[in-house]
């Protein structure tokens, strides 16, 4: 039989999709359901002096009002920061409260004051905008670079810092700085962006009063996840009263981690009224209140030796959490972003210093690749500022930093098991036409066109993360994966997993998996997952861990399956079980050649007997059914690495950037369907590319967003793209039976730097903040021409 | 409330409606014809596209009333006996969608570019397109399978 793993396999998931027949939250209506509107803070700061629902009560279709004093009388609890991180001084972080519906105060806009429940969504939205809020407005605080020294926005955090994290040896590095020849420093803005999946968040709370359950059908990455802390930090329901279901979800990029207020409100008044209540989300709520990404401001310095060795590296950054401490939001700018920012390269001294502050402004936290961009656009932005002041090729100077054996310790905190930095440069140095782009550049010159080339080698820690490691980081739980894999009696399987695919096609590649090791056809094999009611607790989709974590579940159980069905046929054909093979479906007595196929053994599992015959096929301790479960706790993050190069084409009368060629070659170890990777990389690409040269969110000093809308922030369009050029090294894993890594988020890691590192290239080494839009490079243009008029 | 009665997917409907209500929620909550989306508020994502008498359209730009007596086809009717447009094949065979939520209004789109251009230019898909965002693919297997697609209308 063909392995499937490898293939280019059509997606199972598509026909539902491409018929109308996908069920994504809001698609779903229950009986005698009731419309949800929140009534939010049209100000970025304020105190909430009174509120007044007695006009909105009267509205027509009104069911009922509650604000946040029913939430606290009820003592339902309040959305929370996953990671608990530790200051440089020993003292833990400080975190605000976060109730879901606020009391006291509000912190963002968009925060929400107050749920309005009606019999439509058109009386909904009348009775919400009858509602009478009286604020005192505060001055809010919206710069990263100056939250520290703006006003206390929660009581008792001084300075709004949640923490001062270091990671590193600062006198080590202090040393390192003292012996070298150049020291390159560069200070950066990785800009904030919005994650915006294109289905908007919703909910659906229904409650059974009989059973006292409540269910929650919910836009989320991790159902299980997020019932768990419904129920242990929200105080909503006790975990086996409240099911969670993410149906089809339309995308996730991080922004669907977390639990939101609207989730717990929901679930929490859905009881409370005894009736289902609906909330779909309009874009600009999304806007306002999905969690945002990056938000950086770094200063980073690399010393360096005259031939371009690396010695050290420092980099000083502040990290925006926005209003509250979420889910991610405390690990991205520490964990997630420190171990990565020495990148590719043996640097013998470094550290990372954080200061993660509070701004009046939606709260950040991880967006597809969190903390690896912000660390990879930081050292990859020096690395091609070094290479241009030491005169040394971009190309050159990497490779002569990169390690020279795995595994790589890296210097802060990973044990890179696997790579190959130098093939991954020299074949994306090939696809690319290197040696070809000063040809290219003149003829670009010759037509009055500036023309750039930008390089990125990039290692990410994902396929987060073996438990023990991220607990003692401060992780309030553990990250493994689970997997239960079930046969009918009649052979065809179900396999449960814990993580939950939005769009990154488990129900395909993770059958591919399940087929191979099994030996069962892949239409007989069906992929559940996003219902807390169907398999086992899992952890969710995040990080790139879905198949290094949670597809190796799925093999160490299907290897129990086969272990048990070893057994049962040696008993069934009379056999040692050390003689009985199993290959393609199969199981071979060696000495035999007698066989069962992996069908027969199910069946015999669910009907153990036979007529006439006091016989079980079943060998004593083993007992009738064929189904098994897997925890896996992976015993390292994975590496996925690679180098990516494009290059730009500016018109300096215009300032238009125009992305001429873009080449990735990743290595994401070994690969399960080549189209869905492929698939993976263009979206990471055009997230990444969309933050160097579109994307932005932007508030003003009174924190208004001032990017709502499509209108105002710039979603990557087709036509903003060239055709990728992608290709691969493969070096598997050896942390894990499968060989594989990750790919979701590679794109969205590397393209940043490697866009703006060939804008600055056409430029002459101009630095251009991102996004680098006309207006910016225009102006970065003028001054390229005054200053070559002053050299002539 | 008006009376709003369309020929939808090849079968005639009549629905009270009231006179504010958007094509797009008149399909979804009215018909329960949930394969049209909405991504937004601003007519700009481009997930609630359908066909009006022929022609694609923005189903939120529009109210139900404005295009009483219409023909209507939304992806849920792009299917003949079964069998899926084209469009809808190419998609699956060159993995033009992920999370799927885009799909139904960029498949609609891209059928719509076809019948008025049967050959287009790399750059033409791109430029057609542009009315519709998606935010997993990165749009470049979206182009590959209408070019498909246009192989094989």
């Amino acid at each position: 039989m063909a392995s499937l793993v490898g293939s280019r396999v059509e997606r199972k998931e598509d026909k539902r999709f491409l018929t109308g027949k996908g069920r994504y939250t809001a698609d779903i209506n229950l009986a005698n359901q009731t419309y949800a509107i929140f009534v939010r803070s049209p100000h970025a700061r304020a105190s909430i002096k009174k509120i007044n629902i007695d006009k909105a009560l009267k509205s027509s279709g009104v069911v009922s009002i509650l604000t946040g004093k029913e939430i606290a009388d009820d003592k339902i609890g309040g959305l929370i920061a996953g990671w608990a991180i530790r200051s440089e001084d020993g003292t833990e972080m400080k975190c605000p409260g976060n109730p879901p519906l606020a009391k006291d105060n509000v912190n963002f806009v968009g925060d929400p004051i107050a749920v309005v429940i009606a019999e439509s969504l058109a009386e909904a939205k009348e009775a919400a905008e009858k509602v009478e809020v009286d604020y005192k407005v505060l001055k809010a605080v919206t710069s990263t670079a100056d939250a520290m020294n703006g006003d206390t926005i929660h009581e008792g955090i001084d300075k709004n810092l949640c923490f001062d994290w270091l990671l590193g040896d600062r006198q080590k590095v202090k040393e390192a700085f003292d012996k070298a020849d150049k020291v390159i420093s560069i200070d950066i803005i990785n800009n904030r962006l919005i994650p915006n999946a294109m289905e908007p968040r919703a909910c659906v709370a229904d409650y059974n009063a009989a059973s006292e359950e409540i269910t929650l059908y919910t836009t989320s990455q991790n159902p299980h996840l997020s019932r768990l802390i419904m129920s242990a930090f929200g105080n909503v329901a006790p975990e086996h009263k409240l099911r969670v279901v993410a149906p089809d979800v339309g995308g996730g990029f991080g922004s669907k981690i977390n639990v939101y207020n609207e989730d717990i409100v929901c679930s929490w008044a859905a009881k409370k009224i005894n009736r289902a209540i609906k909330w779909v989300a309009e874009r600009s709520e999304s806007f306002l209140t999905d969690i945002h990404g990056r938000d950086h401001v770094t200063h980073a310095e690399l010393a360096v030796t005259k031939d371009g060795k690396f010695l050290g590296f420092k980099n000083e950054t502040i990290a925006n959490l926005g209003a509250y401490a979420r889910v991610f939001g405390t690990v991205t700018p520490t964990y997630l972003f420190g171990p990565c920012a020495t990148g590719v390269y043996e640097i013998p001294a470094a550290y990372t210093n954080v200061k993660a502050v509070y701004t009046n402004t939606a709260p950040v936290d991880a967006y597809r690749g969190a903390g690896r961009p912000e660390a990879t656009y930081t050292i990859e932005r020096l690395v091609e500022k070094a290479s241009m002041e030491l005169g040394i090729d971009k190309t050159e100077l990497r490779i002569k930093n990169f390690p020279t054996a795995f595994p790589f310790k890296q210097t802060l905190v990973h044990t890179v098991d696997s790579g190959d930095y130098v093939a991954g440069m020299e074949k994306a140095k090939q696809m690319a036409d290197y040696k070809g782009f000063e040809a290219r550049r003149k003829e670009s010159e010759a037509k009055g066109k500036l023309r750039g080339i930008g390089v990125t080698s990039y290692f990410e820690a994902c396929g987060i993360a073996p438990s023990a490691a991220v607990m003692s980081l401060g992780c309030g739980v553990g990250l493994w994966e689970s997997a239960e894999v079930r046969f009918n009696p009649t052979g065809q399987v179900t396999v449960y997993t814990g993580s939950h695919s939005h769009g990154q096609s488990h129900q395909t590649t993770f059958a591919q998996i399940a087929a191979d090791e099994l030996g069962v056809p892949i239409e007989n094999i069906d992929i559940v997952h996003g219902d807390t009611d169907k398999g086992t607790f899992g952890m969710g989709t995040y990080g790139s861990r879905s198949l290094a974590v949670g597809g190796i579940a799925i093999v160490n159980a299907c290897k129990k399956i086969v272990e048990k069905g070893k057994r049962v046929t040696a008993k069934m054909l009379e056999a040692n079980p050390e003689d009985v093979e199993f290959k393609d479906g199969e199981f071979i007595v060696s000495k035999s050649n007698k066989k069962k196929t992996i069908g027969e053994v199910a069946f015999a599992c669910y009907l153990p007997g036979v007529r006439d015959e006091m016989k079980s096929p079943l060998p004593e301790g083993d007992e009738p059914g064929l189904k098994e479960t897997s925890f896996y706790d992976p015993s390292n993050f994975s590496f996925p690495a690679g180098t990516h190069i494009a290059e730009v084409e500016i018109d300096p009368e215009t300032g238009h950037v125009k992305l001429e060629k873009y080449t990735a070659c990743d290595d994401f170890g070994r690969i399960i369907n080549p189209m869905v990777v492929e698939g993976q990389v263009h979206g990471g690409l055009a997230q990444g590319i969309g933050q160097a040269l579109y994307e932005n969110a932007e508030y003003d000093e009174t924190g208004q967003l001032m990017t709502g809308s499509y209108m105002d922030y710039t979603m990557p369009r087709a036509d903003n793209f060239p055709e990728f050029n992608i290709g691969y090294t493969c070096t598997h894993a050896t942390t894990n039976p499968l060989g594989v890594k990750g790919c979701g988020e590679a794109g969205a890691i590397a393209a940043p730097p490697t866009v703006m590192n060939a804008v600055i290239d056409a430029l002459g080494g101009q630095e251009v903040t991102m996004p680098a839009t006309a207006e910016k490079v225009w102006k970065a243009c003028k001054n390229l021409k005054k200053s070559n008029a002053k050299a002539a | 409330m008006g009376k709003i009665s369309l020929e939808v997917n090849g079968r005639k409907v009549e629905k009270e409606a009231s006179d504010n209500t958007l094509l797009s929620t008149f399909l979804r909550e009215h018909l329960q014809l949930t394969g049209t989306h909405i991504g937004c508020d601003t007519s700009q994502c481009g997930a609630c596209v359908v066909h009006v008498d022929g022609n694609s359209l923005k189903s939120c730009t529009a109210l139900a009333a404005d295009v009483n007596g219409s023909k209507v086809t939304t992806i849920e009717g792009l299917e003949t006996n079964g069998k899926m447009h084209p469009m809808q094949e190419a998609f699956k065979k060159l993995h033009g969608l992920q999370c799927g939520f885009c799909t139904p209004g960029m498949v609609m789109s891209a059928v719509d570019l076809l019948q008025k251009n049967k050959k287009p230019s790399d750059t033409e898909i791109r430029d057609w397109l542009e009315g519709n965002i998606c935010r997993c693919t990165g749009y470049q297997n979206i182009v590959a399978a209408v070019k498909e697609a246009a192989t094989k209308m």
